[in-house]
């Protein structure tokens, strides 16, 4: 029986590990030394948070994996021998493989900052990282303030977690407005406003220099590039991600900044592949990175390596690039291409509407001469995903997507429905003259 | 803020201490000219017992129900014990004893609390709702900013199953013991209520009465909690209205209101199986000699059963009875809302919801068959089981126990909707339309979802939402009572609770939207 080995117990790996058993019954093993069982590492904000306990963060109860074959090890790998198609385990332990899955994930990054393995300075990434954190930064009496350095998705989610326990939290990002390198500025300016509205010290256009350490080796201070010394107890660093790999060096296994895979992810040595963060694509698809660290895209890589390896060669080829987070209170959600005004094409053009009061704005990118639907932004309103991906299939233009645009609704109900101001807006913008149709079942629930 | 939190919790612990206490204090004395009032009103003609009653209690001062209870049982005991050996069945008396306790208590307080109705129940409901208000609308300001206040909610003692919630439990357990077992212990209760009662319905107040008014308070206090906790969200704003007001006005006013208009005490909205007895032969027997009336009630139960809910099921999904009609459902989303996370999502629960809330559904419809038998060919027995007996094992096993004690003193450990998910028969029934012929479902937004896990943790049936929503499957589950909840913690706007054609509901997905790995491919290979 072949025996597939996956290193990694994050969404790909698992991903790929519950795919091939589906199709194949071949023997599957999954090494992680981080934790027992598979858990949502999205979800960590959310036991330190005490919305959730840890086990609520495990998608399959424990009985699962044996139930499914698959057996779990937990181990750190220390080396492959491509040549002999062997693993080596920290304590000395082997694993042979036939088919050798990577897909080991990220870790934080640090640049070289003058203090950044001191005490009390951390990532926000693994189980690890959430226990640790527990530890340094438990209530405010502790923590009396904490400085985390980076401004995207990770840095907001620290801040709301300490701010959850009333811990100050200055945050320092080094754009000029919050992510704004991927954001339009309308967008970022709202998210700036909403962190000043949760008490958060927020600092734009600030770069970490130093981190100062008491005499037992903890930081007790950040310096930032204004001169600045900022007391401290915690520094939190969550500059990005980088795929976790070093492993890897000398295996013989293409590296660069990732593990480098072809379409299929493969790697440039047979029967190994490579899915998830820590893949890097010799040529990145579409208007995507080489490296795509999200949740969603590992999860298909895995989908579709699974494919490959039960003889159904398949190529990773995700769709229309969709994803979301969430800004403190502020869900957002983005589908197809909108581009920040740093990095915006030539040929893309805004749509841009606020709500007067409310922290609720949509952008909505198009293609300036054909007006084609490029992509849509919200903050605040759900966005039907299926509506919104066929739109951009059908390369719907700009006043169809208005007109239609109550079906692509996906609030609650008993929601109020922003889309009158939005058409009027638009209207008024583009002197059109455009009035809504209705929702319609028929139309949302119609697969063609 | 916090003070006046603090001060809030101090005056409703006050008020709920009073309570408390009002179980085992008080005076009572039974005057000789009260004690033949009640022997007449019951039609009581055993001298054992009127003879054991003179000796014991009438015209002697207790203090205390418990120094007095105990008298009128055993003398109620005593007497009928003689009257079955001599089988003198005219005599034995069909009252049971504790209720016999409370019927003569409530005629003989005396002293204060009976003096001071209004005061007593500004000192103890009026103390309790004042401090929980106090306690819970500070919040306005102190949970900040619109959106999912979920903060701490696993580090709190009494809603992660700590030593408060271990209170709270063995309180509200103890409660629906009093109420239902020894309910002459709710007689100091009901002299609160007295005035409230009389002016709804003309009669003093029993302890069902006691109940009821409870019920609505608090209901009440709540759903104002409920307002503030989710003021972002419309959908729980409006559902919670709707319950809020079928509780206090069909449940509660209607019903007290009939009464006075001597009409049949009725809750409209109540249908069978969740009310059981309305099939009972006493329920029939008062309903067709109840004139119009009557027989409109008749004929609405049995139309608001086998139409009405389960084409607004058809329509709405079951959601529309038990979280925006039902009483049990409405309890359940105010008072029980701090615990809906402790419902166990395991695969073994579900594996026993399944088996327990369908044998009480075949328990409930088997026993009405048999009433109905009963009632028409008027013997007591069906294949040598006596019906009354069925009947009242239904009753102590199903309608006190587990709905009443285990329903809601359970709350605290495992959820809010105990009752709902394991016992109700109702539910069962609705559950059947709900999952073959419904147009509602909960529908996972194509690939957005992250397994976070919120849904699952926070829905109150114990349905492991995220299993679905991570397969881009939408959630068509017999059990969902279409809270919304999963969908207002949900981070990434995954799930939405709507009406749809039947079509598509239920759509396994092989591959999620997003992954363009070649999808006909896929079909045809297979």
């Amino acid at each position: 029986m072949e025996h597939i080995v996956i290193i990694g117990n994050g969404i790909s790996g698992i991903t790929a590990a519950r795919h091939i058993r589906k199709l194949s019954g071949k023997k599957i093993t999954i090494i992680s030394p981080e934790s027992k069982y598979f858990f949502s590492r999205t979800a960590l904000m959310y036991v330190y948070m005490g919305h959730m306990k840890f086990e609520h963060t495990q998608p399959y109860e424990n009985w699962f994996w044996k139930k499914n074959r698959l057996d779990l090890v937990n181990g750190y790998v220390t080396k492959v021998d491509t040549a002999n198609k062997r693993l080596l385990l920290k304590g000395s332990e082997e694993i042979g493989y036939d088919k050798l899955i990577i897909a080991t994930g990220s870790k934080s990054n640090k640049f070289g900052w003058p203090g950044q393995d001191l005490k009390g300075v951390q990532g926000l990434y693994s189980k690890q990282d959430l226990e640790l954190l527990e530890a340094n930064a438990p209530n405010k009496e502790v923590c009396k303030r904490a400085v985390i350095v980076g401004g995207g998705l990770i840095g907001i989610e620290l801040a709301e977690m300490l701010r959850s326990r009333d811990i100050p939290v200055t945050f320092l990002v080094r754009e000029k407005s919050f992510w704004d390198g991927v954001l339009p500025s309308g967008e970022s300016q709202m998210i700036n406003e909403h962190i000043l509205e949760h008490h958060i010290d927020l600092k734009l256009d600030t770069n970490l220099k130093e981190i100062v350490a008491d005499e037992d080796g903890w930081a007790k201070a950040v310096v930032t590039d204004k001169g600045e010394t900022i007391p401290c107890n915690v520094v939190g660093l969550t500059a990005g991600v980088t795929p976790n790999i070093d492993f890897l060096e000398g295996s013989g296994i293409e590296l660069g900044k990732g593990v480098k895979v072809n379409n299929f992810l493969e790697t440039n040595i047979a029967d190994i592949y490579a899915i998830g963060d820590c893949a890097e694509q010799h040529e990145a698809i579409g208007n995507r990175r080489p490296v795509e660290a999200v949740w969603y895209t590992g999860r298909m890589m895995g989908e579709a390596l699974a494919q490959t390896i039960c003889g159904r060669k398949r190529a990773y080829k995700p769709g229309h690039w969709f994803n979301s987070a969430k800004f403190l209170d502020i869900e957002y959600q983005t589908y197809g291409w909108v581009f920040s005004d740093r990095s915006k094409k030539d040929h893309e053009q805004h749509f841009h509407w606020r709500h007067p009061k409310e922290k609720i704005c949509v952008t909505i990118a198009f293609h300036k001469d054909t007006k084609q639907l490029l992509g849509i932004n919200t903050f605040g309103i759900r966005m039907r995903h299926e509506i919104l991906d066929r739109w951009l299939t059908e390369e719907r233009t700009m006043d169809y997507v208005m007109e239609y645009l109550r079906d692509a609704n996906f609030d609650p109900e008993f929601y109020a429905q922003y889309e009158k101001a939005i058409i009027s807006h638009y209207n008024v913008e583009f002197g059109t003259n455009i009035t809504p149709k209705k929702k319609s079942w028929k139309r949302i629930f119609s697969n063609v | 803020m916090q003070i006046i939190k603090k001060i809030g919790l101090f005056i409703f612990l006050i008020g709920l201490i009073i309570f408390t206490i009002l179980p085992f204090v008080g005076q009572f004395e039974l005057s000789s000219a009260t004690f033949d009032k009640v022997l007449q009103e019951k039609g009581i003609s055993s001298e054992i017992f009127i003879q054991e009653m003179e000796k014991n209690v009438v015209g002697k001062e207790f203090s205390g129900m418990h120094s007095l209870s105990p008298k009128i049982t055993s003398a109620l005991e005593t007497a009928n014990t003689q009257h079955r050996k001599n089988m003198e069945y005219k005599k034995v008396i069909y009252t049971g004893p504790h209720d016999m306790a409370a019927a003569v208590g409530k005629v003989s307080g005396r002293g204060f609390i009976v003096e001071n109705k209004g005061l007593m129940w500004f000192l103890t409901f009026g103390l309790g709702i004042l401090g929980a208000l106090l306690f819970i609308i500070p919040d306005v300001v102190l949970l900040g900013q619109k959106g999912i206040k979920n903060n701490g909610i696993y580090h709190e003692n009494a809603t992660n199953r700590g030593w408060i919630a271990w209170m709270v439990f063995v309180f509200l357990v103890s409660f629906y013991l009093v109420l239902y077992f020894r309910s002459e212990y709710a007689v100091n209760w009901t002299y609160l209520v007295d005035p409230i009662s009389e002016f709804l319905s003309g009669n003093a107040a029993g302890h069902w009465f006691v109940y009821g008014f409870m019920y609505c308070t608090v209901m009440t206090v709540m759903a104002v909690r409920m307002y503030i906790k989710y003021r972002h969200n419309m959908y729980q704003m409006v559902r919670t209205t709707s319950v809020l007001f079928f509780q206090i006005v069909f449940a509660f006013l209607i019903p007290e209101i009939m009464v006075r208009l001597q009409m049949p005490y009725y809750d409209f909205k109540n249908a069978f199986p969740l009310d059981y007895d309305f099939f009972f032969q006493w329920n029939l027997k008062s309903l067709l000699n109840s004139g119009g009336i009557g027989l409109f009630i008749l004929v609405w139960g049995i139309v608001l059963t086998l139409v009405i809910v389960p084409v607004m099921v058809y329509f709405f999904g079951k959601r529309w009875y038990c979280s925006w009609v039902c009483g049990c459902g409405g309890l359940a989303e105010t008072l029980g809302d701090p615990y809906r996370q402790h419902s166990s999502k395991s695969l073994f629960s579900w594996k026993v919801e399944r088996w327990l809330v369908h044998s009480v559904l075949v328990f409930a419809v088997g026993m009405t068959l048999m009433t109905l038998y009963s009632f028409f060919t008027e013997s007591s027995t069906v294949l040598g089981l006596k019906t009354q007996s069925v009947q009242s094992a239904y009753s102590l096993l199903i309608g006190a126990f587990f709905a009443g004690v285990i329903g809601t003193g359970f709350y605290p450990i495992f959820g809010n909707r105990v009752w709902c998910r394991f016992g109700c028969p109702l539910a069962a029934y609705l559950g059947f339309v709900q999952r073959f012929k419904s147009r509602f479902r909960i529908t996972t937004n194509g690939g957005q979802c992250i397994s976070c896990g919120n849904c699952s943790t926070y829905c109150e049936q114990g349905i492991d939402v995220r299993a679905y929503a991570q397969k881009g499957e939408n959630i068509i589950r017999s059990s969902c009572v279409g809270c919304g909840i999963c969908s207002a913690v949900c981070p990434r706007g995954v799930l939405k609770l709507e009406n749809g054609p039947l079509k598509g509901r239920i759509n396994p997905t092989e591959v999620l939207l997003g992954n363009d790995v070649d999808l006909m491919d896929l079909v045809n290979k297979k």
